[in-house]
């Protein structure tokens, strides 16, 4: 970052090629300053926070560099309640949510493929849920779903027969009945992984349709011409070349719902078994003051997202593909 | 056509020819699924914002409220300041429309520089700092915040405006970084050269040729910046929650979401507020936006 500030007058000047790096280290500096100074510095910071015992408390008074390190706040926060409940809640959330959002990414964009009248319409209808403020949608939704004031149980009771309302976004544990079977469902758990779906399929299905039509149409011609039934001609032809953006989708939404924040604690609070990490990192944060341990919890889901990508690069990463 | 004939052609087309109609009338089904599934939300929303509290808990289901029902009184019961009885969304929408615009002008007046370097010059590092913004766009928000809510805490900051433009124009740095590089890397190099060649300094070059080029990428980098600023939710609550008048319309919605005293049609005319500048913002541009935010997706 230190481009020497010489004027080309002295001895001969700077090559072209000299220039050309000074200047690109000029035009990149404020942007990496910027970045490393609100983001990168921060982020290196949380590190030591870490591994001190900082409360929001008495801030004032430790100030915030202290020299007695400790594994303290790692230890308790692994070793607190509901902790290990957490990584796993996050895990079902992220996995089943991705593939959910991306199953509704890939049939909402094979739907609107090819051209009819109002596809425009359906197109941007689509793109509604992504683009809307979250705070928005999940107002909206804790309201539908509301026992009381929602119309989803209002229609539930007047059309489908419940007979007291659901408590969509309360309920930990429900049992059905699946076929003569008693089964027991995690609700709430169930309701944040479908919003989470219908909030983020827009993001897939605008990837998927781009490359779809980005598709050369000769292959698709030839299996019909052969005689290849559509869904022959999906699962042979247009298929395989949807892995590649598949796969990044994948990768890309993984890390996302991983971290995700914004929409379960909006909508449930982590109440009704619905806490994943991110959430209790906040109350770690706000609720108890304690910023060590929100800082431990932090790297640890860090490092476990870091962990799930290495072995998937490693070893699961569909070949040919380039992330 | 013989019997025969008919008879072996029949069946191997029959398979194509049934699914080709049964997945004809299934798409069908979709398309209208998948459209109740994305408005109903919204219509739902604007329906609430248009009738009394007494009516729809007196009527909760009703899917097409009656006419009479229909009142505009949430709008201002929203929008008027809390002195005059209201919830004062209108400073609200000031002070996400302040953070968001800033926050476009500064991460696009640094991003475009930027950009421009990483896709056209060769610099010792340049890959390494490719790496680095993409990096930072996969990192968790929730990392950043605590260190940052440490930070402000201890200055004084929490509850000041400044401390959150500055967040939001560094976290989309990144992004607006990589949406800009896709773009600038489409423009032919040989018009550079061409201009270079014609004694046109590497500045002049970026200012009349790269730069009126890329307008369009610029425009829809800059609106996801805004978007993502006026929607963004963490970072505010963090550090706006305890000062009532710099709260940004997200914010507002959600802590007003929690009181009792605020009566749930008055606050779906706060969503409805929240919402609507970009929905618009969105079918008004969305073919700039599309476009940038697939852009390198057709690579595969």
């Amino acid at each position: 970052m230190t481009a020497p500030l010489r004027g080309p007058a002295g001895g001969g000047g700077p090559t072209l090629r000299q220039r050309e790096s000074r200047l690109g280290w000029v035009l990149i500096s404020p942007t990496l300053v910027v970045v490393l100074v609100a983001v990168v510095g921060p982020i290196l910071w949380t590190i030591g926070i870490s591994f001190q015992r900082l409360r929001l408390r008495t801030l004032s008074e430790t100030g915030l560099f202290t020299t007695d390190f400790s594994l303290d706040s790692f230890v308790a926060v692994v070793n607190a309640r509901g902790f290990w409940d957490a990584i796993w809640v996050t895990l079902v959330y992220s996995v089943v949510g991705t593939a959910l959002a991306i199953g509704l990414g890939l049939v909402a964009a094979l739907i609107v493929r090819h051209p009819f009248r109002g596809r425009t319409f359906v197109r941007a209808s689509m793109l509604l849920p992504y683009i809307a403020p979250v705070v928005a949608v999940t107002f909206v939704w804790t309201t539908m779903l509301d026992p009381n004031l929602g119309i989803i149980n209002a229609l539930g009771r007047e059309w489908l027969g419940w007979e007291e309302p659901i408590p969509f976004l309360s309920q930990r544990s429900r049992s059905i009945e699946i076929l003569g079977f008693e089964a027991r469902i995690p609700l709430a758990l169930i309701t944040v992984i479908v919003f989470q779906a219908w909030r983020y399929f827009p993001f897939a299905f605008l990837f998927i349709l781009a490359r779809l039509q980005a598709l050369p149409g000769e292959p698709e011609e030839a299996a019909k011409v052969d005689g290849a039934t559509p869904i022959q001609r999906f699962r042979y032809v247009i298929l395989p070349q949807l892995a590649g953006v598949i796969a990044l989708l994948a990768v890309l939404r993984f890390i996302w719902t991983f971290n995700e924040f914004d929409d379960i604690y909006l909508l449930t609070g982590g109440g009704g078994g619905t806490e994943v990490v991110s959430v209790r990192i906040y109350e770690n944060l706000i609720g108890r003051g304690d910023l060590s341990s929100a800082a431990a919890l932090s790297l640890i889901l860090a490092a476990s997202l870091a962990v799930l990508l290495f072995v998937y690069f490693r070893f699961a990463q569909p070949r040919g593909v380039r992330v | 056509m013989t019997d025969a004939a008919r008879i072996q052609r029949r069946p191997a087309l029959t398979r194509a020819v049934v699914e080709e109609r049964v997945l004809g009338v299934l798409r069908w089904i979709a398309i209208g699924l998948f459209l109740v599934a994305t408005i109903f939300p919204f219509l739902y929303m604007v329906m609430l914002s248009l009738r009394s509290l007494e009516r729809v808990a007196r009527d909760p289901g009703a899917l097409i409220p009656p006419l009479e029902d229909l009142t505009f009184d949430a709008y201002p019961d929203a929008l008027r300041p809390v002195a005059e009885g209201g919830q004062g969304f209108i400073l609200f929408i000031a002070n996400s429309a302040i953070v968001a615009v800033l926050a476009v002008v500064i991460s696009i007046g640094l991003a475009v520089p930027g950009a421009y370097a990483i896709s056209r010059l060769r610099f010792g590092g340049r890959r390494h700092v490719s790496v680095l913004f993409l990096s930072i766009y996969l990192f968790p928000a929730i990392l950043l915040a605590i260190p940052l809510f440490v930070f402000f805490s201890r200055l004084g900051l929490r509850g000041n405006l400044v401390g959150l433009l500055l967040v939001y124009a560094a976290t989309a740095i990144p992004i607006t970084i990589h949406m800009l590089r896709s773009y600038f890397e489409t423009i032919p190099e040989g018009l550079e050269e061409a201009a270079q060649v014609e004694g046109c300094t590497r500045l002049g070059v970026i200012r009349h040729i790269t730069l009126p080029l890329a307008t369009p990428a610029i425009m829809s980098s800059g609106l996801f910046v805004f978007m993502v600023a006026w929607n963004e939710f963490l970072f505010a609550l963090l550090f706006l929650v305890d000062s009532r008048e710099r709260w940004t319309v997200s914010l507002a919605l959600s802590q007003l979401a929690g009181s009792i005293e605020v009566p749930t049609t008055v606050l779906m005319a706060g969503a409805v507020i929240l919402t609507l500048p970009i929905v618009v913002l969105f079918f008004v541009t969305e073919r700039y936006l599309v476009g940038g935010l697939t852009a390198g997706a057709e690579k595969g």
